[in-house]
């Protein structure tokens, strides 16, 4: 099967898919050794890779920061809380679509898909002002909605995907044995179903997470997550290079991790089941 | 084969997800609809039937036009850097190497990266005239340092969004190439096709669906890009790189002319639903389902 290559080859590949690997995660790379330099060397004209006095200073600030955890709960909030509320309403949409398939399904799926593509300004006006009205505007409660309808369809799809490769037999095996549909569902599909729940779970956090409009244009204070906490440095008074790689690494380090390891099912996630 | 009985359990387990997806589009949507023909400004509570007049003033307003190429700008440019770009290296991964598990992990990270965080990166660290990475290199060499986000705000912009999206290009690629079955390629081989023909005719119609996908996916959020915008380029200098999403904004949000942002949310409904059209046939070719 594989084909047979010189070990000269391989390491002509490995060098230059190394090099262009670090120049990607070059900007990341950079961001974290920012962060544990002072202010004075993350500016200096004579920028140094490695060789600087290594401080923690910066994460101390960020921290001291009274509010700075209110942002990171915010962000943990409204990530988890949109996608847990998502998959309640998408989990037994995905299962009755796999299993009991209609002539409409084809069309429902394509219908949600196509919501994705309506763009989120020409409804912005609108959620602004039924928020304002409602006391949603700035809080947690009214991102956490709002985000569960943005990521819905693509938790649904996911879920469809990961749903539709449970094999029926197995469904119908357990109806032929008189299982009622709520035991179908404690006893044999769940199982089957944790792993792809699990995985739509993680990648919706992660999108939700990095979510950077709603999240913007909804709060102000209360319920900013990271995102606005970041956006802040976009005009800040004094010496801040050093303070925003802090912030900024520590924004996006728990996705990264969880990325990461959620890599295989991006794909497939981000591709609504096509690539896989 | 299923029973009346699970048909009407499928219904209502289908139902709860596709009214509100129905209600969360429908309703903003008319209602923007209904205000993009009232004059109506936050700071003057008097609303009145404007007619055709906010769309008269959005549409004439030269801001739009520009608006409208810098979409455009940024959802070609972008794709085509990240496509091309993406099949290169998606290529360069598929070989046989040391490591190769790292590489790809440090190819994806970017994607991960929070927008309002690359984007202040990138304009601070990097691009900024004085103390960026880039001034640093250009004295290096011996060249002046060039002022990106002030003189080049929208080339800067489709730098960064590309720097966000390359990997996603990357790994989708990169994953459809490795179900490409390697016989093909070595019978192409033996027949003698050389690289460049192997590459073209066996390789790149074999990525054609997943191209198809990575353009669908990314042009939806492409025609969106708004905090890359806002934490930047705040839009300027000028409109020089303010798109229509950033333009709505700035005219409902900032300006607080709910009539006129509201015509011009519906102007990016009709934009975004004429590439949709045309991408969703694509698409629909490309899913089976």
């Amino acid at each position: 099967m594989a084909r047979q290559v010189t070990l000269n080859r391989r390491l002509v590949n490995t060098a230059v898919a190394w090099g262009f690997g670090l120049l990607i995660f070059f900007p990341i790379l950079w961001t974290i050794l920012t962060s544990f330099k002072t202010e004075a060397e993350a500016i200096s004209l004579q920028p140094s890779l490695f060789a600087f006095d290594w401080t923690l200073e910066n994460y101390q600030e960020v921290n001291s920061r009274s509010n700075y955890p209110r942002y990171f709960m915010n962000s943990v909030i409204i990530a988890v809380g949109s996608v847990v509320l998502g998959l309640i309403i998408a989990v037994p949409a995905a299962w009755a679509m796999a299993f009991v398939p209609s002539k409409k399904t084809r069309g429902i799926l394509m219908w949600m898909l196509s919501t994705k593509m309506l763009p989120p300004v020409g409804v912005l006006i609108p959620i602004y002002l039924l928020f304002r009205d409602w006391g949603l505007l700035d809080s947690r409660v009214g991102l956490v909605l709002v985000l569960t309808m943005v990521n819905l369809p693509i938790i649904v799809w996911m879920l469809f995907t990961y749903f539709r490769e449970i094999p029926g037999e197995i469904l119908e095996a357990a109806r032929m044995d008189g299982a009622s549909l709520k035991s179908e569902l404690i006893h044999v599909l769940t199982p089957m179903a944790v792993p792809g729940i699990a995985s739509t779970m993680l990648l919706n956090v992660i999108l939700a997470w990095n979510e950077a409009f709603w999240t913007l244009v909804l709060t102000t204070t209360n319920a900013a997550p990271l995102t606005q906490f970041i956006a802040s440095y976009s005009s800040p008074e004094g010496l801040f290079y050093a303070k925003l790689s802090a912030a900024s690494t520590m924004a996006i380090a728990p996705v990264l991790i969880l990325g990461w390891f959620s890599q295989k099912q991006l794909v497939r996630g981000l591709t609504f089941g096509a690539v896989k | 084969m299923s029973t009346t009985h699970s048909r009407t359990a499928g219904k209502a387990m289908i139902s709860p997800a596709v009214i509100l997806l129905f209600l969360w589009m429908i309703v903003p949507l008319v209602m923007t609809l209904y205000f993009s023909f009232q004059f109506y400004n936050l700071l003057d509570p008097v609303t009145s039937f404007a007619g055709f007049a906010n769309y008269e003033y959005f549409l004439t307003d030269p801001a739009f036009f520009e608006a409208l190429g810098n979409t455009l700008i940024i959802v070609i440019g972008v794709l085509c850097i990240t496509v091309i770009g993406g099949t290169l290296l998606a290529l360069l991964l598929d070989q046989p190497m040391f490591g190769q598990g790292i590489v790809r992990l440090l190819f994806i990270a970017p994607f991960f990266v929070m927008p309002t965080v690359s984007a202040l990166v990138w304009k601070n660290m990097f691009m900024n005239p004085t103390n960026g990475l880039f001034a640093f290199l250009s004295k290096l060499v011996g060249t002046t340092p060039i002022d990106w986000l002030g003189h080049h705000p929208l080339a800067s912009i489709v730098m960064i969004v590309s720097w966000q999206w390359l990997p996603f290009a990357t790994l989708i690629l990169l994953t459809a190439m490795q179900s490409l079955d390697s016989e093909q390629i070595e019978a192409a081989e033996m027949d003698g096709a050389s690289a460049l023909s192997r590459f073209f005719h066996i390789i790149v119609p074999h990525l054609a669906r997943a191209g198809t996908v990575v353009i669908l996916i990314q042009t939806i959020f492409l025609l969106s890009i708004f905090a890359e915008i806002l934490v930047t380029t705040a839009g300027g200098p000028g409109y020089a790189s303010t798109n229509i999403p950033y333009l709505v904004y700035m005219q409902s949000l900032l300006q607080f002319d709910v009539g006129g942002g509201s015509a011009g949310g519906i102007v990016a409904v009709i934009l975004a639903n004429i590439v949709a059209i045309f991408l969703m046939r694509l698409v629909g070719k490309n899913l089976d389902l």
